[in-house]
């Protein structure tokens, strides 16, 4: 960072009267809180929605909507997202399965061989590229390279969210190994540990809670995730807890369906697959910050 | 080098070595996944590009049955709500940023951080539920009272004031940017299009439109653009904000004296980045766009169509060629977002770089 171009000069120009200056400051102050109020509003909106229409669905009749089958006459009325849940936990599963280990070595390669050479360079740029890659392309791309070939199944969507998450969980991970202060490598080293050997024992576990933390947040993202999904995992009705076989549903693809029915009752359903889902990901993002609290007590 | 001068592994060298080709293999998954993309993509949707050549993109005209494609209408779609959702996030985000940043006490900024936080967790899916089944049938009455008051004004006063705002502003400052665009603006509105204001303001025919797309979008970008601006805001050196309050500055002076020339670059990378954000996510507009093909109009009250909610909601009932066209606006997306994320990161990092230089 040699470029010591002068600073602009500041427009700071305190000629103006005092009485003034204060009253646009407060005005100033005043839109910064409406702007959090704003913000606040939708929020407390949906959830208001979510809960208030989504509880009277989801609990009545306990627990019923969790285990029915979804009707396969949608004006019907009554239970069933089992066969959503299922395919959600499947999906997501195998996703979590395939991105994790692959973004911690990806970023371990990162920071602990690329460092700054240009190739890591050049990874570390297409990963961040990667993050921006409009989730529905995701979905496109998995139905060429797999559905089209092997057909609907929990694991066509299972390989669109991992591409998803990959970048996300690379660009985490190497965030927490660079916390990892480099005298644990070097004492390491010292025993006479190889490299491998000291990343694995030493080096992962030192960063293991953000790690995990990181991973856990890229993991509720794709749970909500619906445009992937609409290519490769099909809309099952009944269960099915086979990964590779066969069509299946998920929440969010789900909630989709039944948004745009005319039906009340396929959109009640809707609704109490919104608090599952909600419910769902806020119950991963809370366990994702005990491991950040945990790791904020450690330092 | 330093592996090789003290090589006392001995037969662990073998299983060192394929632990650091694992890590390669793992860190070119992301050049491959990309260059896959690209190249599958492509390859799927050449049958309808090569037939439909330019007109591809320059045609609004959708006809499946006759086999005609043309994407103009989804890419104005597109472009038109990703504006609509910039131009009411920004100044919310902007605002929510330097709130948490230099005006909440220390203990709040934390629980302020997880609200805005949650509403990044939120799934798409949801907002779009929201979206279609609330407030699509709320906000209607309020496109239309919007109508009803544009239309009522005379057509010049709508230009009129936005170039007073803007001599206003170059008043107070003379070499302020901002200024000199409304001025500019409010003067080519007034010489040329006085009916603009009424027709983007036009009549509502429904509760699904590019402007209920806009503002469910601007929730959802809302977290992204204000985590990444409050990073950027918070690289401004203490030393210049003190020195600015030492003068005898108050708050408001003191952000646009020391913190807004220091984050400007990083504020537009961070604009540009929830930009690609609005113009990918593909549920929430699929369902509360209003799926109106063909359309192109100034309407912000009028239904439409963008390029993602087309493949989702056209996807079910394509036929072969319709399927390749809606691989072709994928492409035609996937090359639009990245282009923005390649200008928005670059943006980012240089502001980033250069403050950092700054500090040391």
């Amino acid at each position: 960072m040699t470029s010591m171009e002068p600073t602009p000069t500041p427009a700071l120009d305190l000629t103006a009267k005092l009485s003034w200056r204060v009253a646009k400051n407060a005005i100033m102050s005043g839109l910064m809180l409406t702007a959090f109020l704003v913000v606040a509003v939708p929020l407390i909106a949906i959830l208001w929605s979510v809960v208030g229409k989504g509880a009277a669905t989801a609990f009545a009749g306990f627990p019923d909507f969790f285990t029915a089958e979804i009707p396969v006459v949608s004006r019907r009325a009554g239970p069933g997202m089992g066969p959503a849940i299922l395919g959600t936990l499947l999906v997501t599963g195998a996703a979590t399965l395939i991105a994790v280990p692959l973004g911690i070595l990806g970023a371990v390669y990162l920071h602990e061989y690329g460092g700054n050479r240009k190739f890591a360079r050049l990874v570390r740029f297409m990963s961040m590229v990667m993050t921006g890659v409009p989730s529905i392309v995701m979905g496109l791309f998995v139905y060429i390279m797999w559905t089209l070939t092997f057909g609907y199944s929990a694991f066509g969507g299972s390989l669109a969210l991992s591409c998803l998450m990959l970048p996300v969980v690379i660009g985490s991970t190497e965030e927490m190994l660079k916390l990892v202060p480099g005298h644990l490598r070097e004492a390491a080293y010292a025993l006479g540990t190889t490299k491998s050997r000291t990343i694995l024992t030493v080096v992962l576990p030192a960063a293991l809670p953000g790690i995990v933390s990181g991973a856990l947040l890229a993991v509720a993202r794709a749970a909500g995730e619906t445009a992937p999904l609409l290519f490769t995992i099909g809309a099952a009705t009944a269960y099915n807890p086979q990964l590779f076989d066969g069509a299946n549903n998920a929440l969010s693809a789900q909630i989709f369906t039944n948004a745009t029915s005319s039906f009340v009752a396929a959109q009640n359903r809707a609704w109490g697959a919104a608090l599952t889902l909600v419910l769902l990901t806020f119950l991963i993002t809370l366990v994702a910050r005990v491991f950040t609290a945990r790791l904020a007590l450690k330092r | 080098m330093f592996d090789r001068a003290m090589d006392l592994r001995g037969s662990k060298a073998h299983a060192d070595t394929a632990f650091r080709w694992g890590t390669l293999v793992a860190a070119c998954l992301v050049l491959l996944i990309l260059g896959l993309i690209a190249v599958t993509m492509t390859n799927r949707s050449w049958p309808v590009l090569s037939r439909m050549g330019l007109d591809f993109f320059t045609t609004k005209r959708w006809a499946a049955p006759d086999g005609i494609f043309g994407a103009l209408s989804f890419i104005w779609g597109t472009l038109y709500t990703a504006l609509i959702a910039i131009a009411l996030a920004v100044p919310v985000s902007l605002g929510v940023a330097l709130f948490i940043t230099q005006i909440a006490p220390p203990w709040l900024k934390k629980p302020l951080v997880y609200i805005i936080d949650l509403l990044a967790v939120v799934p798409s899916v949801v907002f779009g539920l929201w979206g279609v089944l609330v407030l699509s049938g709320k906000i209607q009455g309020l496109y239309a009272e919007l109508h009803k008051g544009v239309a009522m004004l005379p057509g010049f006063l709508i230009p009129a004031l936005v170039l007073a705002l803007g001599v206003f502003i170059l008043l107070g400052q003379r070499r302020s940017t901002a200024g000199w665009a409304l001025a500019g603006l409010g003067l080519l509105l007034l010489l040329f299009g006085r009916t603009i204001p009424q027709e983007i303001f036009g009549p509502s025919p429904q509760g699904r439109s590019f402007a209920t797309a806009g503002v469910i979008l601007a929730v959802m970008i809302i977290p992204i653009v204000t985590s990444l601006s409050r990073e950027v805001i918070e690289t401004t050196p203490s030393n210049e904000k003190e020195a600015a309050l030492a003068l005898g500055a108050t708050r408001w002076e003191m952000i646009k004296a020391a913190v807004f020339p220091h984050s400007k670059g990083g504020l537009v990378g961070a604009v540009m980045l929830g930009l690609g954000r609005a113009m990918g996510e593909t549920i929430a507009a699929a369902l509360v766009i209003g799926s109106a093909t063909g359309q192109i109009s100034m309407n912000v009250f009028a239904a439409g169509n963008s390029m993602p909610a087309t493949i989702a909601n056209e996807w079910g009932e394509a036929d072969s060629p319709h399927k390749s066209a809606l691989i072709a606006l994928a492409v035609t997306l996937f090359v639009i977002t990245i282009v923005v994320n390649l200008i928005a990161s670059t943006i980012v990092r240089r502001s980033m770089a250069r403050s950092a230089g700054k500090r040391a």
